[in-house]
């Protein structure tokens, strides 16, 4: 019989599309023909869309497309880096503690309570603040931030497949504890992990551009898309050229889009429902 | 084994959840107290600045304590917080108390007009998309509010600001009006930071009742209400809403704690002097007591904002304190 899987659809590959474009953009910044994020064209100061700014031009001249594609590299080294250590943390205690079970099982959970315990963002501000914000310092408070949240998916996750007949059979098998959670366990949560991992990536780039616009994120001159918006929403810019806000903040809204989509149709796609079985 | 009854049951639940909240209370202390050797260099330096008299260093000496081991400057530290005494800021000479009196009452006023906006839109909204699941009105409503969720606050805010307040000048781009200065210009003031925290509320809202009132109305008593003749409006409001909204509220308890803390990009734009803005102030200006202090306090009121939701939750829904 046919896998009864859901399928992706083509919308699921245009959003993909959308992320690999705009990771490849900002990794490829410096070698795209476009002109400085931090150079000043003064014959061209707040202009709209044209051959030489594609985008058009921000209060001091600066080119806003590249604006946008240089400062897309904080917004996504913060959203994939945090992300990343949240699963490599999170993940690895959610699958040893819904292996284990037990005391395991128990410690871990209960310390992951008293995390989620704390507001989020204040959290975040505060620590911000008293210890300092460069761009690695963001990515691990937030990365930090995010491991109980990916711990309590990943785990609740791995529960379901610890008591499964395929790992009874590994065990008997005598199969070392590191071997069923790599070969046997990992495989079968992974697919439900990286869809919330994605969606989890839209919420951390939410979150740079919210500190940004509390001028804690990345300091200025370097573009970030909070920064960028928050820029033009500031100085009457947005009486004079509400463009400098707009083109980040649809720049924004299209990543978070394309990601919950990815994330959502991911999620159902591998969803294996007992009445398809 | 005896059966426990239904009170003991509840009794047992409120005490573990009341262990629970004491343990995490007196972490996010230890951490607000150590939040300060997070300072780089000698922290008193830090936290003067320019007002690095001798004076002032004696009465930051005393406050913290900072040349005793770390277990007793944590208790003096306690001793004084627990008496109220949050501290004092250099800057402005105002207590921290004093500050949180006059900023929380702005935050509040911004929760509770946007989560009736957010009810108001979202519980209707609801009620006619669940009626007929799927059709016309229900994929629009369900795609423009999963739309919304990729929508940030701080964009929200910004159209709204280009909008309303800059193109049609229907309210002030910024600004807190007291309420003393009559009703309308103070809630003309909080309208456009209220609608910007709503939106985010109302996508999540419908998208819970919604999908909890399509499977409550597939149940017997649907069924059986509707062979009774009853109207779908009176079926609707009177049958399905009702076990319906128990997730409605968990999340909006939730919600609540969050928003109270999750405000500040919203005030801090619309300069609307509540915690998250003065947070924010006591950053710029290095004023460390003060945001210390002010974090101590939203953190501290953030977990009893949940604990009591989770508590109403639990009193009102018998599964829950079941585990």
């Amino acid at each position: 019989m046919g896998e009864s899987r859901r399928p992706l659809g083509a919308l699921f590959w245009v959003c993909l599309a959308f992320i690999v474009l705009v990771i490849l953009a900002a990794a490829l910044a410096n070698f795209l023909p476009i002109p400085s994020p931090t150079a000043q064209d003064y014959a061209a100061i707040n202009t709209g869309p044209s051959l030489h700014h594609l985008l058009g031009t921000d209060d001091l001249g600066r080119d806003l497309l590249s604006r946008i594609i240089f400062g897309a590299r904080v917004s996504l080294v913060i959203g994939f880096g945090s992300i990343a250590i949240g699963l490599l943390i999170g993940g690895t205690l959610g699958l040893l503690a819904g292996f284990r079970g037990g005391a395991t099982d128990a410690v871990i959970n209960a310390g992951s309570f008293v995390i989620l315990a704390f507001p989020p963002l204040l959290a975040i501000v505060v620590i911000v603040a008293f210890w300092g914000r460069s761009l690695w310092k963001l990515t691990l408070i937030i990365g930090i931030a995010a491991i109980p949240q990916l711990f309590r998916v990943i785990r609740a996750s791995t529960m379901s497949y610890a008591n499964r007949d395929f790992i009874t059979a590994a065990r008997a098998m005598g199969a070392s504890t590191r071997r069923i959670i790599v070969r046997e366990l990992l495989p079968n949560v992974a697919p439900s992990a990286i869809s919330f991992a994605l969606v989890g990536v839209a919420v951390v780039i939410v979150l740079e551009g919210s500190l940004a616009f509390l001028g804690l994120s990345v300091s200025l001159p370097t573009p970030s898309w909070g920064n960028i918006i928050f820029e033009g929403a500031s100085n009457n810019n947005l009486q004079l050229n509400p463009f400098i806000a707009l083109w980040p903040a649809l720049a924004m809204f299209l990543l978070l889009t394309s990601l919950n989509i990815v994330g959502d149709r991911l999620r159902e796609h591998f969803d294996v429902r007992e009445g398809g079985l | 084994m005896r059966e426990r009854t239904d009170g003991g049951v509840l009794l047992a639940y409120l005490a573990k959840r009341l262990v629970e909240l004491t343990a995490v209370v007196f972490l996010i202390s230890i951490l607000a107290f150590l939040l300060v050797h997070l300072l780089p260099g000698d922290p008193s330096v830090a936290i003067l600045g320019p007002f690095d008299t001798p004076s002032a260093r004696a009465e930051v000496l005393r406050q913290l304590g900072l040349n005793r081991p770390l277990p007793m400057q944590y208790l003096t530290w306690l001793g004084n917080v627990l008496h109220g005494n949050l501290g004092r800021s250099f800057l402005t000479k105002q207590t921290v108390a004093t500050t949180i009196g006059e900023a929380f009452p702005i935050d509040l006023e911004l929760v509770v007009v946007s989560q009736v906006l957010a009810f108001a839109v979202a519980i209707p909204l609801a009620l006619v998309a669940a009626r007929r699941p799927n059709r016309a009105l229900d994929r629009l409503a369900t795609a423009t509010t999963f739309g919304m969720l990729s929508v940030p606050a701080f964009i929200l805010a910004v159209l709204l600001a280009l909008v309303l307040a800059v193109e049609v000048h229907a309210f002030p781009a910024s600004g807190f009006t007291h309420l003393s200065n009559g009703v309308i210009p103070n809630l003309k003031s909080v309208a456009l930071g209220s609608i910007a925290l709503a939106a985010g509320s109302v996508a999540v809202y419908f998208r819970l009742l919604r999908s909890e009132l399509i499977s409550t109305l597939q149940e017997d008593f649907i069924t059986m209400a509707r062979a009774k003749g009853l109207s779908t409006r009176y079926i609707l409001m009177r049958h399905a809403l009702r076990p319906s909204s128990f997730s409605l509220l968990a999340s909006a308890g939730i919600n609540i704690g969050s928003l109270l803390t999750g405000a500040f990009v919203v005030e801090y734009l619309f300069q609307l002097p509540g915690i998250g803005y003065q947070i924010i102030v006591s950053i710029d200006s290095r004023d460390y007591l003060m945001v210390q202090g002010m974090a101590l306090v939203v953190a501290v009121a953030y977990v009893l904002v949940n604990f009591a939701a989770d508590l109403l939750l639990g009193v009102l829904d018998p599964r829950v304190r079941r585990g």
